[in-house]
């Protein structure tokens, strides 16, 4: 009999760890907004089918390292990016790279939930439609109920599709627009603090979803709540002026941080 | 100096938990003190003042924990913060059980003195009350301190109490062998012996727990061991 002791079995969780792939690898990442620098030279990777928590005061950079991995940033004028990021060793600022598709393959989820004003279907039917996912109507029904399925809404509005999606409470529309990421089969998600505009209740809800999209998506995800971040990560990154200060096992981060910046922004403390 | 909480009522929180401990631990050193010198002076009246004392550190562990829980729940304590509050349950809950045992001398020595002890029996148990006394006393010190180096220091120095321990045991069963009517009270001694050395484990628990409370991990190594009561009269 295979008998495994706790510090084996913590070994091999470890090395588990260290040996799943890494999705996004962002190396000396830098963003300039014209002559103000906003990261200075961060190297995070993002690993697959893991959530990555980014934390950090307003104003770190944790958000405009967010945007950096599905170019969101190019839309911002004046924005200089340096540095290299990859998603599967492909550099998504190389000019070869087709935005639109980069965008499909890298989801966003906003901090206020912003449905289409159309049907639930529709705005979950958008994404799969443009980029020609479904061959025909029934291929596409099929792809709404999964996806709503997954974003846990689909009984709660299974027999309403065809009502606005403004129509639904926060926390409805913020698994809406979840349900709507996730329809195009995106291989990451990221969420810019997706829970902020949301009661405890959906909160929860959201974070319950969060946990069960990681076997599936690899999830980076923007937050203010401590709390949250300890909650429903496995690797958070914290960030302090631009620069990112540690990264770590959250179970490491939240007991015993090595970084003293960490310590003290965790704690409520004057840093 | 450790930067303030951005709320400050949770400063306030955290201090009430160490200004409760310290508070125990004067109590459970007063009482540890009390009571030996109860026992070596066969002083009946000191002996009941500490065993009516033991009310105060019961009712303290129960406050402290009481606040813990409330602050864990309000706050959700982090990294530093959460380990002072379960270390401050840890910790309470040691001094609670040293009043215990400080206490539970205390009522040897009012059985002991109607039998009528020679003196000369709980000498040695007065070496022995001195180290461990002087081990809690350091402890509290260190909890004041948050040395790491100090705590480390007082986990390993619990051998030495392990060693005299040994050496009274043997003492107090030449005693009972040497005649008979000596062990009623000599079985007394041996657990007010006992007591005293489980006082010292209590405060290198202490040690321990505050090593962890200030660097988040625990003191490496086995502590020192020097207890072989458990295989006198096997050799």
């Amino acid at each position: 009999m295979n008998i495994m002791t706790e510090a084996a079995a913590e070994a091999a969780l470890e090395k588990k760890m260290n040996t799943v792939p890494l999705k996004m690898v962002g190396k000396d990442v830098s963003v300039y907004y014209g002559e103000k620098r906003a990261l200075f030279d961060v190297n995070l990777d993002v690993r697959e089918n893991t959530v990555t928590a980014l934390i950090g005061p307003s104003g770190c950079g944790k958000s405009t390292f967010l945007r950096t991995l599905n170019r969101m940033n190019d839309t911002i004028g004046g924005c200089r990016i340096t540095g290299t990021i990859t998603l599967d060793g492909e550099d998504i600022y190389d000019p070869s790279i087709d935005v639109v598709e980069l965008r499909a393959r890298v989801g966003m989820v906003f901090q206020k939930p912003n449905p289409f004003p159309k049907s639930i279907y529709e705005n979950v039917a958008y994404g799969p439609r443009i980029h020609g996912l479904a061959r025909n109507k029934a291929d596409l029904d099929v792809l709404v109920e999964q996806s709503l399925q997954r974003a846990g809404l689909w009984n709660e509005v299974k027999d309403r599709l065809h009502e606005s999606g403004t129509g639904l409470s926060g926390g409805q529309q913020q698994r809406l627009c979840i349900a709507r990421a996730v329809a195009v089969s995106p291989e990451v998600i990221l969420m810019d603090e997706p829970c902020s505009a949301l009661d405890p209740i959906a909160t929860a809800k959201v974070e319950e979803l969060i946990y069960e999209l990681r076997s599936n998506f690899t999830i980076v995800i923007v937050t203010h709540s401590m709390q949250q971040a300890a909650r429903v990560s496995q690797r958070t990154a914290m960030f302090h002026l631009g620069n990112l200060v540690e990264e770590n096992d959250t179970d490491k981060m939240f007991t015993n941080p090595d970084d003293q910046r960490t310590q003290d922004y965790i704690m409520g403390r004057f840093g | 100096m450790t930067p303030t909480h951005i709320v400050s009522i949770y400063d306030e929180e955290l201090k009430y938990l160490t200004r409760r401990i310290s508070e125990m631990g004067g109590t459970a050193e007063q009482m540890v003190g009390d009571s030996v010198r109860a026992l070596v002076n066969t002083d009946t009246a000191l002996a009941q003042k500490v065993i009516s004392e033991d009310v105060i550190l019961d009712n303290a562990e129960r406050q402290i924990n009481e606040k813990a829980i409330i602050t864990i729940a309000k706050r959700q304590p982090m990294a530093a913060d959460l380990r002072e509050i379960m270390g401050a349950i840890r910790i309470a809950a040691e001094l609670e059980r040293v009043g215990d045992l400080g206490k539970n001398n205390a009522k040897r020595v009012i059985a002991i003195q109607s039998l009528g002890m020679p003196r000369a029996l709980a000498r040695g148990l007065e070496h022995l009350a001195e180290l461990a006394l002087t081990q809690l006393k350091e402890v509290l010190d260190v909890y004041a301190t948050r040395d790491t180096d100090k705590a480390k220091e007082i986990r390993e120095r619990d051998d030495e109490i392990d060693a005299i321990f040994t050496s009274l045991f043997r003492e107090l069963l030449t005693y009972m062998m040497e005649d008979p009517r000596n062990i009623t009270p000599c079985t007394h001694l041996l657990f007010c012996a006992k007591n005293i050395e489980r006082i010292g484990d209590h405060a290198t628990n202490i040690a321990e727990t505050i090593y962890y409370m200030a660097t988040g991990t625990p003191p490496e190594g086995e502590r020192p061991k020097d207890d072989h009561t458990t295989s006198v009269g096997a050799e």
